[in-house]
C-alpha cells in the first residue's frame, strides 16, 4: 500500500468535512494574524521610540546651555591703568586679573594666581573695554559686572564635573574649588539666561561661542535660495504642466527634474566646487554661493510639489477661462495660478526646510571655516547652522557637547515652525473641488 | 557703482520704464478715444517696455560678473614681473591667491612685499573700471531698450502677444535649468576625474585593495604612499548601508503595513506625521547623535559581552542611517500598498483568507515592484548620505565585512579630501572628483531603475 491509500483509507475511517479542516487550523492563523499585527505595531512602536530617544538626548544634553555661569567682579577702571591716550589698547585683561587679586587678597605665588585668573573667561576683558569704550566716564569708578566664568567652573556649576574627580588631576584643582565655593557663598556667581549664545559668533573658547553669526549666514543663504528658487521653480512647472506638448524634450527634462531630487547632496557640494567656485571664482565661504547651491538642490523639490498642485486645479476653469477670451497665457496667469499658489507654496517652505538643515554641500564651498565676524553681506565669508554644529560636534571641550546640542535644538525649532507652517498652510488653503 | 546697487538700480529703472510705457499707451489711448481701442491693454505695453528694459541689462550684468574674475585675473598676472609670471603653474596659483586675498583683506599666507602690494593694487583699481564700465554698459543698454520700445507704441503693436511670448521664453528657460544641473554636475565631475585617471589608471581604482590617499611630498617620507585602490571605499559604503538596509527595510515595510492595513484613521493621523519628523530631521542631527550616543553606548554593551567594538564601529553610523531612512521606506511603501486596489483584498478575504494571509499572499505580491522601487531608492540615498558617516564612521578604509570595525565610505573620504586648503593638481584632491562620479553614477543607476519600476507598477493599476 502507498501512502495516497493509506490517507484514503484514514479519511474512511473518519469522514472529515472541510469545514472541520479550516476549523481545526484556525486558531493557528488567528494567532498568526494577532502576531503579524503585533509585528506592523512593534515597527511603528520603534520607530517612534527611536524619535522619542533623539529628542530626549539633545534636549536633555541641550538645555542647560540656555544658561551660563557668570562671576561678579567688582571692577576699579584704575585711572593708572586706562590713563592712556588710546583706551581701546589698555591693558583690560590685566584690570581683571587685578580686579581678582583684590577679591582673594591671600592668594600667593605664581601658579596659584594662575589659577586664580582662570576661573575667569578671556571674554571679560574685552566686555570691560566695550564697556569703556561706550562709557568713558566709568574711568576712576567702581563698577559691579557680572562677567562669563570658564567653561570649566560653568561645567562644574552645571554639575557635569566629579568634584571628587578634580583632586586627581581633574580640569579644576582644589584650591580653585575653594575658591569656586568661596564666591557662590557671598553670592557672587551664579547662572544666568545665557544671551552670548544667541548674539556671538563663534569662538575658540566655549563660553564665548555663539549661533549668531550662523544663524545670520543662515538667513542669507536661505534668503538666496528663496530668492531663485521659488520663482525659478513655480516658471519650470507652469511651463511643464501647461504649456509644453508631449515630446522627447520634455520628457527629458521630467526625467532630469526627478533624478536630480534624488540625487546625493554632497554631488551638488561637486557641482558648486568645479562650477562656481573654480570656473566662476565665485569667492568661497560665501552666503552668496551656498544659496546658489542649494537653489539647485530645491529646485526639483519645488518643481515636483508645484507641478501637484497646478495638476489639482480642475479643467473646467481652465476651459472658462479660455471659453471668455482669454489668451492661455492670461488663463495660467490669471487663474490657474492663484489658484494653485498654496500649494506651490507649502512646497517651496518645505524645499527650504530641506535647505536649512543642508550640511554636506556647504562643506564643498568651505562654509566650514572657522568664522568669528558675524556676516552681514551675500559675499562675506560664513557658516550656516548645520556646519556650525558639524564644527563644534568635533571640539573636544566638554562644554562644546551642551552648546552643539543646544544649537540643534535650535535648529530643530525652526524647522518645526517651517513645517508647521506648511501645515496650516495647507490645511487652510485645501481646496476639494 | 557695487554689483548688488547696480542691480536694484536695474530694476528700479525697469519699474520706471513700465510706468512710462504704460503712460505712453494711455496717451495714445487718449487721442483715439479710449483704451478700447488699443489690440493690448495698457498693463502691457508697460510691461513689454520694462521687459526690453531689464532683460538685456540682467543678462550682461550676470555674465559680466561671470566672466569679470577670470579676466581680471589674467590681466594682473600679465602685469607681474617676469620672475614671478614663469613661476610652475601652482606656485603661481599661490601667488594669485594671496594678491586675491590681499584685495579682500583676509589673511595672507606669504609674506607681503612690494610687488604684490602693486598687484593688488592693479587688482583693485581694475576691478574699478570693470564695475564702472558694467554700470555705464547694463545701465545704458537700459535705458535705450526702454526708449526704442517706447517710442513703437502704437495702437496696433501687438503687446501682449510679444510680453507673452518673451514670458514663454522664460518659462522654457526656468524648465532647462535643471537639464543644466545636471550637465553641470557630469562635467564638473567628469572633468577632474579625467585628470585623476591621467594620474592613476582607472583600473588600479577600481580595483585596488589599498587606499591611502596621503601623497608624499618627499621621495623619502614614511607612510605616504599614496594608493588608490577603491575597493576598500566602496565595501565600506555597502557594509554601512547594508546594516541601514537591515533596519530600515523590515522596520519602514511593517509600519508600512500597519498604517495601510490595520491602522483606524485617528492612528493613522497621528503616527503618520510623527514618522515623517524623522525624515525631516537634518543628517548632521543624526551624526552628532550618533557619534555621542549611540556609538557609545554600542562600544560599552560590546565590552560587556566581551566583544572589541571600535568607537567609530560601522554599526553605529549603519543603525543610525537607517533610522533615517526608515519613513523613506515606510512613506513610499505606504503609498504603493494603498495603490493596490481593493478588489484584489475583497477577493482574498472572500476565499476565507485572513487578513494577514490576504496582505501576505495577494497584497504584497502585488505590490511587490513598487515596494523594490522604494527599496531601490532608500539604497541609493543611504550610499549618498554623508554627514552621519562623516560623524560616526571613521577614516581608515579597512578592508573588513567586521560590523565592529572602523570602515570608511566614498562620502566620507570626499568630504576629507576637499574641506580645507585644496590644490587641483594633486591626485589626493582629484581623487575626490572620480569617487564623486562613482557615486553619481551608481545613484543615478539605482534612480533610474528605481523611477522607472514606481512608474510603471502606477501605471498598472491606473
Amino acid at each position: 500500500m502507498n501512502k495516497a491509500d493509506l490517507i484514503r483509507a484514514e479519511e474512511k475511517k473518519t469522514p472529515k468535512r472541510t469545514i472541520d479542516v479550516v476549523r481545526a487550523g484556525l486558531a493557528k492563523r488567528y494567532r498568526a494574524e494577532g502576531r503579524f499585527k503585533l509585528y506592523g505595531l512593534g515597527a511603528i512602536i520603534i520607530s517612534l521610540l527611536c524619535l522619542a530617544i533623539l529628542f530626549i538626548s539633545i534636549v536633555g544634553k541641550g538645555y542647560p546651555a540656555f544658561q551660563q555661569t557668570f562671576i561678579q567682579l567688582e571692577v576699579f577702571f584704575d585711572p593708572a591703568v586706562l590713563g592712556h591716550e588710546n583706551l581701546s589698547s589698555a591693558n583690560f585683561p590685566g584690570l581683571v586679573k587685578k580686579t581678582l587679586r583684590n577679591m582673594f587678597p591671600d592668594v600667593k605665588g605664581r601658579s596659584d594666581k594662575r589659577a586664580l585668573y582662570q576661573l575667569v573667561s578671556t571674554g571679560a576683558a574685552f566686555q570691560l573695554r566695550e564697556m569703556i569704550l561706550k562709557d568713558p566716564g566709568l574711568v576712576g569708578k567702581t563698577v559691579s559686572v557680572w562677567v562669563p566664568a570658564d567653561d570649566d567652573v560653568d561645567m562644574l556649576m552645571k554639575g557635569h564635573f566629579d568634584r571628587k574627580m578634580s583632586e586627581s588631576g581633574g580640569r579644576l584643582n582644589n584650591k580653585q574649588l575653594a575658591w569656586i565655593d568661596a564666591l557662590s557663598r557671598q553670592g557672587k556667581i551664579e547662572k544666568r539666561f545665557n544671551t552670548i549664545f544667541f548674539t556671538s559668533g563663534d569662538s575658540r573658547e566655549p563660553e564665548l561661542a555663539g549661533i549668531g553669526g550662523a544663524a545670520s549666514g543662515t538667513v542669507l543663504t536661505l534668503v538666496v535660495t528663496l530668492i531663485l528658487s521659488f520663482p525659478i521653480g513655480v516658471a519650470a512647472a507652469v511651463y511643464l504642466e501647461e504649456f509644453a506638448s508631449k515630446n522627447r524634450w520634455t520628457d527629458l527634462i521630467e526625467v532630469n527634474v526627478n533624478n536630480l531630487a534624488a540625487v546625493p547632496s554632497i554631488v551638488f557640494g561637486l557641482l558648486g566646487l568645479g562650477v562656481f567656485l573654480n570656473f566662476f571664482g565665485l569667492p568661497r565661504s560665501a552666503p552668496l554661493v551656498g544659496g546658489l547651491v542649494l537653489t539647485l538642490m530645491t529646485l526639483p523639490i519645488i518643481i515636483i510639489a508645484s507641478r501637484a498642485a497646478l495638476q489639482s486645479v480642475p479643467p473646467s476653469i481652465r476651459e472658462g477661462a479660455l471659453g471668455v477670451g482669454a489668451s492661455k497665457m492670461q488663463m495660467v496667469m490669471h487663474h490657474v495660478l492663484p489658484l494653485a499658489l498654496p500649494g506651490m507654496l507649502t512646497g517651496t517652505i518645505i524645499g527650504m526646510a530641506r535647505a536649512l538643515g543642508e550640511t554636506a554641500p556647504l562643506l564643498m564651498i568651505g562654509m566650514v571655516a572657522f568664522i568669528v565676524d558675524i556676516p552681514t553681506g551675500f559675499t562675506d565669508p560664513s557658516t550656516v547652522l548645520p556646519v556650525q554644529i558639524y564644527l563644534w560636534a568635533d571640539s573636544p571641550e566638554r562644554a562644546f557637547v551642551e552648546r552643539t546640542s543646544a544649537a540643534i535644538i535650535v535648529l530643530l525649532a525652526f524647522l518645526i515652525i517651517m513645517n508647521a507652517a506648511a501645515i496650516i498652510l495647507r490645511k487652510k488653503f485645501e481646496r476639494r473641488w | 557703482m557695487s554689483p548688488t546697487t547696480l542691480l536694484a538700480a536695474l530694476l528700479m529703472l525697469s519699474a520706471a520704464a513700465f510706468y512710462f510705457g504704460r503712460q505712453r499707451a494711455f496717451a495714445i489711448a487718449g487721442k483715439a478715444g479710449g483704451t478700447r481701442h488699443l489690440h493690448s491693454r495698457p498693463t502691457y505695453y508697460g510691461l513689454l517696455t520694462a521687459l526690453w528694459c531689464g532683460i538685456p541689462a540682467l543678462l550682461i550684468f550676470v555674465l559680466w560678473l561671470g566672466f569679470e574674475d577670470k579676466i581680471i585675473t589674467n590681466l594682473v598676472i600679465a602685469d607681474l614681473p617676469n620672475a614671478i609670471r614663469h613661476l610652475p603653474e601652482n606656485r603661481l596659483n599661490l601667488v594669485v591667491n594671496d594678491i586675491k586675498n590681499l584685495v579682500t583683506g583676509n589673511i595672507v599666507a606669504a609674506e607681503v612685499d612690494a610687488t604684490m602690494q602693486a598687484g593688488a593694487a592693479h587688482y583693485r583699481s581694475l576691478q574699478a573700471t570693470s564695475n564702472a564700465a558694467l554700470a555705464v554698459v547694463a545701465l545704458s543698454l537700459g535705458i535705450v531698450g526702454a526708449v526704442v520700445v517706447r517710442s513703437r507704441i502704437s495702437r496696433t503693436l501687438r503687446a501682449r502677444n510679444l510680453v507673452e511670448q518673451v514670458i514663454k521664453y522664460i518659462l522654457i528657460a526656468c524648465s532647462c535649468i535643471a537639464i543644466l544641473t545636471t550637465i553641470g554636475i557630469v562635467l564638473s565631475v567628469l572633468y577632474e576625474a579625467l585628470r585623476f585617471f591621467k594620474a592613476i589608471p582607472i583600473t588600479d581604482f577600481l580595483f585596488g585593495l589599498k587606499w591611502s590617499p596621503q601623497m608624499a611630498i618627499r621621495a623619502d617620507q614614511v607612510g605616504s604612499s599614496g594608493a588608490f585602490g577603491a575597493i576598500p571605499v566602496f565595501l565600506g559604503t555597502l557594509l554601512i548601508s547594508a546594516i541601514a538596509m537591515a533596519v530600515a527595510v523590515p522596520v519602514g515595510l511593517m509600519s508600512a503595513i500597519y498604517l495601510a492595513e490595520y491602522a483606524n484613521r485617528r492612528f493613522r493621523d497621528v503616527a503618520k506625521p510623527l514618522l515623517e519628523i524623522l525624515a525631516g530631521i537634518p543628517t548632521v542631527v543624526y551624526g552628532f547623535f550618533a557619534a555621542i550616543t549611540v556609538a557609545p553606548f554600542i562600544r560599552n554593551s560590546g565590552s560587556v559581552l566581551g566583544l572589541e567594538v571600535s568607537s567609530e564601529s560601522a554599526l553605529a553610523a549603519g543603525l543610525v542611517m537607517g533610522i533615517m531612512i526608515i519613513p523613506f521606506v515606510s512613506s513610499l511603501s505606504d503609498d504603493v500598498i494603498n495603490a493596490v486596489p481593493q478588489a484584489l483584498r475583497d477577493g482574498a478575504y472572500s476565499l476565507g483568507a485572513t487578513r494577514s494571509e490576504a496582505i501576505k499572499q495577494v497584497v504584497l505580491p502585488a505590490a511587490l515592484p513598487g515596494i523594490v522601487g522604494s527599496v531601490l531608492l532608500a539604497v541609493s540615498r543611504a550610499i549618498g548620505e554623508t554627514m552621519i558617516v562623516v560623524m560616526a564612521a571613521g577614516l581608515a578604509a579597512n578592508l573588513t565585512l567586521n560590523p565592529f570595525k572602523t570602515v570608511t565610505t566614498v562620502t566620507v573620504q570626499i568630504v576629507t579630501l576637499l574641506v580645507g586648503d585644496q590644490e587641483f593638481d594633486s591626485p589626493k584632491t582629484l581623487a575626490a572628483f572620480a569617487l564623486g562620479l562613482v557615486l553619481f553614477i551608481v545613484t543615478l543607476f539605482l534612480n533610474v531603475i528605481a523611477l522607472k519600476v514606481v512608474r510603471k507598477y502606477r501605471e498598472q493599476y491606473e
